[in-house]
C-alpha cells in the first residue's frame, strides 16, 4: 500500500472511472454528519469529484438545529441565578433575540451580564463541578444519538446531584433524514453517507430503510479522507450496478446492531416525541423527552418552561438567515448573502456558523472545497 | 458536534468512570456506563465524555480487502476497475 496521498489518488481515479458510465445526470450524494462535512471540506474532497458528482451537506449538526427557545430558557435561568452548564459548541448559539435589540442573544452574552454560565466538556464534568459548588444548575443537553447516552446514563444511573436538572433537547437522525428526502423530491438524493458516530450507538442496521424504502445507496463511513472517498466509491458502484444497498465502511467502530447498552439506557430514560427543529418546525417523532418517572431530572418541568407545540411554533431564525435551507442541503453556505459578511465564525449571526461542525462554519474556515479549486487554478495544476 | 476521538482505556473505576488517554497524552475521565465490557487496554471512541464504541482491532486493517470483496460481490467484472484496484492495493508480496 502506498502513501495516504497515493491511496486517495487511486480512489479518485476509480471514482472518475465509475462515474463516467453513470446515467441519470447529476449524482447528488448527501452527508448527514458535520464531521463528514468537515472531512470533505478540510481535505478538499469536493475538488476531487467528477463533474457529475455533487457532495451536499445535510442536517448533520445538532447545534445548528437546536431550537431558539431552549437557548432563551437557558439565558433566562442563568440571569436568575441558576447555573447553566453548556458544551462549548452551544455557548455562542443565538436564541431568538436579534442583534442590536439590547437583549442577550447567547449564553456568552448572558455571562457578560453576570449570568451564571459554565462551559464544560461533558455532563460528567458538569456533575463534578456542581458537587463542588452546590446550588441550582441546569445542563443544556443538546445532541443527536451520539450524545444522548450521556444524558440517559446520568439520569438512569442517578448520577445527578441534588439541585441539578437537564434541558433535554436531544434529537433523532433517522426522522430528519426522511424529512430531508421529501424536500429533495425534485432533484432526488442518489447516495447517502450515513453518520458514523451516530451509528456507533444506533447501529448500521438503523439505515436499512434508506435503500429498502427509498432505493438510495447508503454507506456508514469513517472520518478519514480515504474513508469518505471509499464511501463515495461504494455509492457510485452501487448506482452503476443498479443495486442500492447498505454498506458499513466504518466496521472498526460501528457494528450492525450498535451499542445495545446505550440504546437500552436511552429507551429507559426517554420516550420519542414530536419535536421542533431550528428554522424547520415540528418534525414527527424526531425528539426525545424524559419519561414521567424521571421528571425530577427534567428542567423543562422543574422550572415551568414550555415545549413548543406544532400550533405554537414560530420561525426561529433571524431575518435574512438561510440556515434552514443550508441545513437541508437546499442551499450552500455561500448562497447566503450574509455569509462572511454579517455572519462569521467569531460573530455568528445564524446557527450554522456557530458550531465548529456547522456547514457555514466549516466552509468559512476551510473554503468549502472551492478554495482548493482556486488554488489549483492559480498554480495551473488543473 | 458528533466528534469522536479514539483513545486507550487506562483504568476503569468501580463507579463506571473510565480514564482514557488520547494520542497526544491527554487523559480524560469518561462515563463508561454507556457500553458493555470495557477494560484497561481497550481502544475506544470517546465523545463528549462518554465511551460510544470499542474499536475492533481486527477490522482496522481490512480496508483494502473490504473494497476488493465489495466490488467482487457486485459481480462487476470490469477489467478496468479490477486493474485499478490492484494498483490501489500495491504490488503483491512474494509468498
Amino acid at each position: 500500500m502506498g502513501s495516504n496521498g497515493d491511496r486517495i489518488d487511486a480512489i479518485k481515479r476509480l471514482i472518475h472511472k465509475v462515474a463516467e458510465d453513470l446515467d441519470g445526470g447529476l449524482v447528488k450524494i448527501m452527508d448527514f454528519c458535520g464531521t463528514h462535512e468537515h472531512t470533505i471540506v478540510y481535505s478538499g474532497i469536493r475538488s476531487l469529484m467528477p463533474e457529475n458528482v455533487e457532495l451536499v451537506a445535510g442536517p448533520g449538526c445538532p447545534v445548528c438545529i437546536t431550537p431558539a427557545h431552549y437557548v432563551d430558557a437557558a439565558i433566562k435561568l442563568s440571569l436568575e441565578g441558576v447555573r447553566i452548564y453548556t458544551y462549548g459548541d452551544t455557548y455562542l448559539l443565538p436564541g431568538s433575540a436579534l442583534p442590536g435589540s439590547g437583549k442577550p442573544r447567547t449564553l456568552a452574552d448572558a455571562k457578560v451580564l453576570d449570568g451564571d454560565v459554565v462551559i464544560v466538556y461533558s455532563l460528567l464534568e458538569a456533575i463534578k463541578h456542581h458537587r463542588r459548588h452546590g446550588g441550582e444548575s441546569v445542563f443544556l443537553g443538546v445532541g443527536f444519538e451520539t450524545t444522548t447516552p450521556s444524558t440517559a446514563s446520568a439520569v438512569v444511573n442517578k448520577m445527578l446531584p441534588q439541585g441539578m436538572t437537564i434541558i433535554n433537547a436531544h434529537r433523532l437522525t433517522a426522522p430528519i433524514m426522511r424529512y430531508t428526502f421529501e424536500k429533495h423530491k425534485d432533484a432526488p438524493i442518489r447516495g447517502v453517507i450515513a453518520p458514523g458516530h451516530v451509528s456507533t450507538i444506533i447501529g448500521a442496521r438503523a439505515w436499512k430503510f434508506v435503500p429498502d424504502e427509498y432505493g438510495i445507496p447508503t454507506v456508514v463511513a469513517g472520518f478519514e479522507a480515504d474513508d469518505v472517498m471509499t464511501a463515495i466509491l461504494y455509492i457510485l458502484l452501487m448506482l452503476k450496478n443498479g443495486k442500492p444497498g447498505l454498506v458499513n465502511q466504518y466496521k472498526r467502530a460501528v457494528s450492525w446492531e450498535g451499542n445495545i447498552r446505550a440504546q437500552k439506557l436511552i429507551a429507559e430514560c426517554c420516550e420519542v416525541v414530536d419535536a421542533s427543529w431550528r428554522g424547520l418546525g415540528v418534525v414527527p417523532e424526531s425528539g426525545l423527552a424524559f419519561r414521567d418517572k424521571y421528571r425530577e431530572a427534567d428542567a423543562i418541568i422543574q422550572y415551568g418552561l414550555k415545549e413548543v407545540e406544532e400550533s405554537e411554533w414560530k420561525y426561529d431564525l433571524p431575518p435574512g438567515c438561510r440556515c434552514a435551507e443550508v441545513t437541508l442541503g437546499l442551499a450552500k453556505p455561500t448562497d447566503c448573502p450574509l455569509f462572511m459578511k454579517t455572519c462569521k465564525p467569531g460573530v455568528p449571526y445564524g446557527p450554522c456558523m456557530v458550531s465548529s461542525e456547522g456547514a457555514c462554519s466549516v466552509w468559512a474556515r476551510f473554503g468549502g472545497g472551492g478554495l482548493v479549486d482556486e488554488v489549483v487554478k492559480s498554480l495551473q495544476l488543473d | 458536534m458528533c466528534l469522536g476521538i479514539p483513545g486507550k482505556v487506562l483504568e476503569v473505576r468501580s463507579d463506571g468512570v473510565a480514564v482514557v488517554e488520547f494520542s497526544d497524552g491527554v487523559t480524560v475521565e469518561t462515563d463508561a456506563n454507556t457500553i458493555d465490557g470495557i477494560k484497561p487496554g481497550d481502544y475506544v471512541v470517546v465523545h463528549a465524555g462518554i465511551i460510544i464504541a470499542k474499536l475492533s482491532e481486527e477490522d482496522i486493517d481490512e480496508w483494502a480487502r473490504d473494497l476488493h470483496e465489495f466490488i467482487g460481490e457486485l459481480e462487476d467484472k470490469s477489467g478496468e476497475i479490477f486493474r485499478m484496484l490492484e494498483e490501489l492495493e500495491g504490488p503483491k508480496q512474494p509468498s
